[in-house]
């Protein structure tokens, strides 16, 4: 029954760790809403972008009501625009504030980039470079998310197909110097590690040993794509329109083995397969990470 | 003028000068990659900048196809595509709210020349744009007609009625409700008729409701929805058209959800 490991419905801001059961979750999607409500399958939680809630009413606030009295709900951001440089939109925090109170996620999680500028919304995330100016900035923007939502966020580390020439701090301490400042937690997207990684000629499996991973509630998995750059060099896309690849999975594996189990989530956002589909994705990481906790002689929910 | 506050360029403003530089260029294909960008091989790789700038277009397009449908189908998906990246360019969405993307589409559509054999596609748009909008319109229970029995015959024409947060109007030369329904299922349909048309898009509940209102309301809708009292609307109306018929109007429009209170004379309101 998906409702036993329902945990506490506020996020604990002071303990490091998320309260999001330490199990494979699934992103919403609208089309799958009246299959999961008639069926109730065993998934640990459901993540939605916060944005596509923001509207003021109608059918898909019902269908979020009934996921949330049903399941854990992790929220995820997309447009705070985190990493600009210009300030924090106050209009669009007063949303998420709206949100939170609303819907009383166990999680909340933005991202380490931009997507905004005077002219619009730029409906992507763009990179920005690692600088102690950024980093100031980016520590006091998040700082800013958690003082107006009342709740401690975790921030996520990029997919990028550029470097900058000015950046002089590296990406894992540029994320511990945000959390370590702010105090908010991470989020940990394993796919991302592996498209970066492979783009910009470094080991994956060297960047999670780097990691933080004491400060990570939450890690994601998705699909990449793959094509070549100018120089005729593997660029991978983070792409989100099929299953995880073998490789990330690989490193996925990985990283639990050294973090332990952690909540888990499976994004496919692009071409989304049937329900059945994305629940055979999510039981391949729940078998992953009730082997790990096998593997340490502690019961999978310990954590939770 | 003291230069030497120009030459030591803050980091803030650096930075901020870049990210412009970069939502240009994201925006603008014909603008070169912004400069500071590099790759692991030390060598600027434009081909590594052009996936920002394909994911910021194809994301915007993805936008608009998810809330014109119908205008994809009249045009074709190629056409639709250069149509959008015309308008992307002009508009990029205000808020992170990517569903409420679009809602200068209707007007862009009016003014761009090559859809211009295509006269009614337009005004498809705007019915497009307020169905999404009513789809995620606050919720409110609409006003039952019994609500209008309570009211005294001689404030009846005094009365102003509130808008439902989800009913808008679409008026056209084109049969624009009927080419809409025509293309709602996987096969195109004729459309069931050939003149001008007024539309009420609605949501009494959680379903959005698209009508084609009888002709000889159209006038009488408008000036109700736009804020109106009763009397004036009426007399709008009968001006429009001698054929209108106030109790059939009335009742109707109260029937399918575009009133959401009432207003009398002396500002009290009931809901």
């Amino acid at each position: 029954m998906a409702t036993a490991v329902t945990t506490a419905p506020t996020p604990d801001t002071t303990h490091r760790t998320a309260s999001l059961p330490v199990r494979a979750g699934l992103g919403l999607k609208p089309e799958h809403v009246h299959e999961i409500l008639d069926t109730r399958p065993d998934i640990g939680f459901f993540e939605v972008h916060a944005e596509n809630y923001m509207g003021d009413g109608g059918a898909p606030h019902r269908a979020l009501a009934e996921i949330v009295s049903r399941y854990p709900l992790s929220l995820h951001g997309v447009g705070l625009s985190i990493g600009a440089a210009r300030p924090l939109d106050p209009g669009h925090l007063a949303r998420l504030r709206r949100l939170i109170e609303r819907y009383r996620p166990q999680s909340f999680s933005e991202h380490l980039a931009w997507s905004t500028h005077d002219t619009g919304f730029l409906n992507d995330l763009m990179p920005l470079p690692y600088t102690q100016e950024t980093l100031a900035r980016v520590a006091r923007h998040v700082d800013e998310v958690q003082q107006a939502t009342g709740c401690r966020m975790l921030l996520e580390n990029p997919s990028t197909y550029v470097l900058f020439e000015d950046s002089t701090i590296d990406e894992i301490d540029f994320l511990d110097a945000v959390a370590e400042r702010s105090g908010c937690g991470l989020l940990l997207d394993v796919n991302n590690v592996m498209v970066s990684a492979v783009n910009h000629r470094l080991d994956p499996f060297a960047y999670i040993d780097r990691f933080p991973l004491d400060r990570v509630g939450e890690i994601h998995l998705a699909g990449y794509d793959e094509t070549v750059d100018g120089a005729g060099d593997r660029l991978l896309i983070d792409a989100h329109g099929s299953a995880v690849r073998a490789d990330v999975f690989d490193l996925y594996l990985h990283t639990i083995g050294r973090s332990g189990p952690l909540p888990t989530l499976v994004e496919w956002d692009n071409d989304v397969p049937s329900l059945a589909v994305l629940l055979a994705e999510a039981n391949r990481v729940d078998a992953a990470l009730a082997d790990e906790s096998a593997r340490r002689g502690a019961p999978l929910r310990l954590r939770a | 003028m003291n230069l030497a506050v120009n030459s030591t360029m803050s980091p803030a403003q650096d930075h901020a000068t870049r990210e412009a530089a970069f939502a240009a260029a994201l925006l603008d294909p014909a603008l070169p990659m912004p400069a500071g960008l590099t790759t692991a091989r030390g060598r600027p790789d434009p081909l590594r900048f052009a996936v920002y700038r394909n994911n910021v277009a194809v994301g915007l397009i993805r936008a608009l196809e998810a809330r014109f449908p119908v205008v994809e189908k009249l045009v074709g998906a190629d056409f639709f595509k250069a149509m959008a990246r015309a308008f992307i360019r002009t508009e990029q969405p205000a808020t992170p709210l990517i569903f409420a993307y679009g809602d200068g589409f209707a007007d862009f559509i009016a003014g761009f020349q090559p859809a211009a054999s295509v006269p009614y596609l337009a005004d498809v748009a705007r019915l497009e744009a307020l169905w999404t909008r009513a789809y995620h319109a606050a919720d409110r229970a609409p006003l039952g007609i019994a609500a209008l029995a309570a009211v005294a015959p001689e404030e009846l024409a005094l009365l102003r009625l509130v808008a439902h947060p989800a009913a808008a109007l679409v008026r056209s030369a084109f049969p624009v409700g009927s080419i809409w329904q025509a293309h709602q299922g996987d096969t195109v349909a004729t459309p069931a008729s050939v003149a001008a048309e007024t539309v009420l898009v609605a949501r009494p509940d959680l379903a959005v409701t698209v009508t084609v209102l009888p002709q000889e309301d159209a006038a009488f809708a408008a000036t109700l929805l736009a804020g109106a009292t009763v009397g004036d609307a009426a007399e709008a109306a009968l001006e429009a058209n001698p054929a209108f018929d106030f109790g059939p109007a009335i009742v109707g429009l109260f029937a399918l959800g575009a009133f959401t209170a009432l207003e009398t004379p002396d500002g009290a309101s009931d809901d």
